[in-house]
């Protein structure tokens, strides 16, 4: 009853393309914001910020950026972990290298490159189309994660390709505790998703949307289809990279080449598969559920199956229970988490009727 | 010269073996469209099952029976619960099925037969003699045969029996086949079972190179490069492809990596399949489509 | 229209000679012919006449192998689909290529994307000429949905509409993008006698109120004869007729062509 536009009338287009329309949508998402950004770091302990909080919003994050390619425009990509990687050991670099560059400036750096190296790898998708593309993007995670292997330059010389978090310093604040890194993460993954959300509704997310959907036809109406693509895999890219600057620096603290191996990219595809392609929310919720779902197997495993299963029984069993979840998510809800959010509120509206209207 | 010839014969031998996971892919893509990426998985549970009937001290042939029935099961599952649930969805939605699909059978196999790498002798001696000067291995001359046979018996399928017809209608136009009365869901269950059946004898072979263990349906990954460049629809391109991809990454890792700190081999395969994309987009014997609108 | 004008001004558009084929079958065989500006031509013939690959010929999407296209002063030998796009050449297709996973509002604004002047990351950070640009372009595609009166489903996902809207729709998105020249590629087909009406009223409507060139395929040759100023007849890939649609009617080659007696 109290969530509905009764009363709201829109009478300006500028009021019309905001956000969020709704007033109680708009209350709930400040709400939500001052919730985690004062109440969460005053009630949360450490445990919750390290092994929760920090990989979800990181998570997030990735997925922002692979469903930038794969749910707006349409690319399938399986090497979202080395635009990471990218992102990681550009940034790392920047910072050894650059005397006082400032941290977030070199995360900033780090994204760009990884940006960059995005354009490189999305170059063949202009020639080629469907899962042609995959090569490319499989090209690409072997190749980056084999040069930061093998070229020791990248992790200044440690052993293993190992990468260190320089000081997390901003603006003279240390955040090196686990709230800290916390608010830092948080920080940045909230300008990047409200960037996101204006990404997605400008022309640019159109253009996306127009060539994922018949591309032909986006040519014929005078879409530059190579600037899209590019544009897809150049931000879809920097949002990866600045991702895994955070999943080194502000999650991990230390990371080898490894830690981004094609098992990350399988994962950051099942958040948006889960979450919702086509949508930004969509990232959160399935990031939410890929970090929360083996914590709450493996505390039903301990308490209800004490000593039935091993953690290598529980991984495989883990294993098994995603995939299942995978496809019964694309036979039911292909458009994940988020449209079942969406039909939710949907209801909430005209509750207590049970009809809408588009 | 004598040593290049050595690596060209050992990495063409090699390329049999990635052939053989590619044949699997190509049947089910020629027959339900379905890129899938779970072929991989298919080769690791397959023999993972078949080694472990071994184990537990089954006869070669019975073990062999089981495995191929197991497979059989495993794709009615498959038709039953995902691929008749996804009819007329996007191929992109289709390969995550399979995505999901590989998650589950990898974790099934897991969980039935453990995780430790189990070692598989199918009888053949695996050391070198030499022929011409070079050196060649049994089982790899073993491995080539296995494949070679396997492409005659798969085109005499496809081009002789009424089945291989059917299958072949339904890849150039599926809703055309259903409406001459070609039973779709059969002919499904057949391709994956026949794909499983490959991925069998592909695991096996591999299994007895390398050890039946997990880093098999990785293979996969590499399958990728192989089918662009032969082509996604073509048996034969499969063949080439996959000799294509075994050569040129053994002779890139010996004669190229050692500039690049090696390991190439990982990458290179991707990167050759890349730049052959822009010159072939359609792959050597794949077939280039005229767009319609 | 005017061509009964003594003195016509040159044409908008004019095929010269043009040739296709797919492999080994001819799909266009030495075809010319021209459109002036501000008329409604139709494209008429058989199934497989190659109506549609002339259309996709004269926007780019096929090569043809032979002969050029003059369009507003240029001559062409291969079109490129942008160069139709920015030259103001727009299109429907056939089959429906609408964006099927947008609203009928962001296809809508879709059409409009040569006329944004605003750069992507002006609009991304909504700064500079942006904010007023996105709503000049939302009133034009407001104005178009109107037009059309597609109102009622502005917000609604393409995919789901039923055939006749998303027939309508399409038309609005080439409309966004305030064409010189619009190709239809069988607006009507698949349609009702109501729905042909409405349609019908909409493509002169175009015609008269923005003065669109309108290069048309339609079968229902009723519809033909009412609308059009100028009828091109194809044949097996041949030029059969061309001319006033009453002069058209009485051409003994297009009346064997459309009843079936032996060429």
């Amino acid at each position: 009853m109290l969530y509905r536009e009764a009363g709201q009338f829109i009478t300006h287009y500028r009021a019309d393309q905001r956000l969020f329309r709704l007033r109680q949508d708009r209350i709930g998402f400040y709400l939500l914001l001052a919730s985690a950004f004062v109440l969460v770091p005053y009630c949360g302990n450490d445990y919750w910020f390290s092994a929760i909080l920090i990989p979800f919003l990181v998570l997030s994050l990735a997925g922002m950026g692979l469903n930038f390619l794969t749910g707006y425009a349409g690319q399938l990509s399986l090497g979202s972990a080395a635009f990471m990687a990218v992102g990681a050991f550009s940034a790392y670099n920047f910072n050894l290298r650059v005397e006082g560059l400032p941290f977030l400036l070199s995360i900033l750096l780090g994204g760009v490159v990884a940006g960059l190296t995005g354009v490189i790898f999305g170059l063949p998708s202009l020639k080629i189309k469907g899962f042609y593309v995959l090569v490319s993007t499989l090209a690409a995670q072997f190749f980056v994660q084999w040069v930061f292997t093998n070229f020791a330059w990248f992790s200044n010389d440690s052993s293993s390709g190992v990468i260190t978090a320089p000081p997390l310093d901003v603006f003279g604040l240390d955040l090196s505790s686990p709230a800290g890194r916390y608010l830092l993460t948080l920080t940045i993954v909230t300008a990047l998703g409200l960037l996101a959300a204006n990404i997605v509704r400008s022309e640019l997310g159109r253009n996306w949307m127009a060539v994922r959907d018949m591309d032909t036809a986006a040519a014929v109406i005078g879409i530059a289809i190579p600037k899209t693509k590019l544009l897809a895999f150049a931000i879809s890219s920097f949002y990866l990279g600045i991702a895994g600057s955070l999943w080194a620096f502000t999650y991990l603290g230390t990371v080898e080449p490894h830690g981004f191996d094609i098992n990350r990219s399988f994962q950051i595809l099942f958040i948006i598969i889960i979450g919702g392609m086509g949508s930004i929310l969509g990232n959160f919720l399935g990031a939410a559920f890929i970090v929360l779902f083996p914590v709450l197997m493996s505390h039903i495993a301990n308490g209800l199956l004490v000593g039935v299963m091993d953690s290598g029984h529980l991984e495989n069993f883990q294993k098994i229970v995603f995939g299942m979840l995978i496809i019964g998510f694309l036979i039911k809800e292909p458009n994940g988490l988020a449209s079942i959010w969406q039909t939710f509120t949907q209801q909430l509206r005209v509750w207590p009727l049970r009809y809408w209207s588009h | 010269m004598s040593f290049f010839f050595e690596v060209l014969v050992g990495g063409l031998l090699a390329g049999v073996m990635y052939s053989l996971v590619a044949i699997g892919f190509v049947l089910i893509y020629k027959a339900s469209g379905v890129f899938n990426f779970a072929q991989g998985s298919m080769v690791l549970f397959s023999a993972l099952t078949f080694v472990s009937l071994l184990e537990r001290s089954y006869p070669f042939w019975l073990a062999f029976v089981l495995t191929l029935l197991i497979m059989l099961v495993l794709a009615w599952v498959i038709e039953r619960w995902v691929l008749r649930k996804l009819v007329n969805r996007s191929p992109i939605t289709l390969f995550m099925a399979t995505l999901g699909l590989s998650y589950i059978i990898e974790g099934l196999a897991q969980s039935l037969w453990g995780a430790q790498v189990h070692g598989l002798d199918l009888g053949i001696n695996d050391e070198p003699f030499e022929v011409l000067g070079l050196l060649l291995s049994q089982f790899d001359l073993f491995a080539s045969a296995v494949a070679g046979s396997l492409v005659i018996i798969l085109s005499l399928f496809f081009n002789k029996t009424r089945t291989g017809i059917a299958l072949r209608a339904v890849a150039d136009d599926p809703l055309a086949a259903l409406a001459v009365g070609i039973n779709l869901q059969r002919l499904w269950l057949i391709v994956w079972g026949v794909a499983g059946f490959v991925g069998l004898v592909a695991g096996l072979l591999w299994g007895a190179r390398l050890g039946v263990q997990f880093s098999l349906s990785l293979v996969v990954l590499k399958a990728l490069p192989v089918l662009i460049i032969g082509g996604f629809t073509s048996i034969t391109g499969c063949i080439v492809g996959g000799l294509i991809i075994g050569a040129s990454e053994k002779l890139a890792e010996i004669f190229i990596g050692p500039y690049l700190g090696g390991g190439i081999e990982n990458w290179f395969p991707y990167v050759l399949a890349m730049l052959f994309l822009l010159v072939r987009p359609a792959g050597l014997f794949g077939e280039r489509q005229i767009e319609r609108v | 229209m005017n061509t009964t004008q003594p003195l016509s001004p040159p044409p908008l558009l004019q095929l010269e000679h043009i040739s296709l084929s797919f492999k080994a079958v001819k799909a266009i065989t030495n075809i010319s012919f021209a459109v002036q500006p501000g008329e409604i031509c139709a494209l008429i013939g058989p199934n497989g006449a190659g109506k549609s690959s002339l259309l996709n010929v004269i926007n780019g999407v096929y090569r043809p192998d032979e002969g050029a296209i003059s369009y507003n002063g240029e001559t062409f030998n291969i079109m490129q689909t942008h160069h139709a796009a920015e030259r103001g050449i727009t299109r429907t297709f056939q089959n429906i290529a609408l964006f099927k996973g947008m609203s009928v509002l962001d296809n809508v604004l879709t059409g409009r994307n040569l006329h944004v002047r605003s750069s992507w990351l002006e609009q991304v950070f909504n700064l500079g000429r942006a904010p007023q640009e996105a709503v000049r372009q939302r009133k034009k595609a407001e104005a178009i949905i109107e037009f059309l009166h597609i109102q009622p489903w502005r917000n609604n996902v393409v995919g789901n509409l039923p055939y006749g809207l998303q027939k309508r729709v399409e038309l609005g998105r080439a409309l966004a993008a305030e064409p010189k020249l619009l190709l239809l590629d069988e607006p009507m087909a698949g349609m009702n006698t109501e729905e042909k009406q409405e349609m019908s009223r909409f493509i002169l409507a175009t015609q008269r109120e923005f003065g669109t060139t309108i290069v048309l395929i339609e079968h229902d040759i009723g519809v033909v004869m009412a609308l059009s100023d100028h009828v091109v007849v194809l044949d097996y890939g041949k030029k059969i007729g061309d001319g006033k649609p009453e002069e058209v009617r009485q051409n003994p080659q297009v009346i064997a062509a459309y009843l079936g007696t032996q060429h």
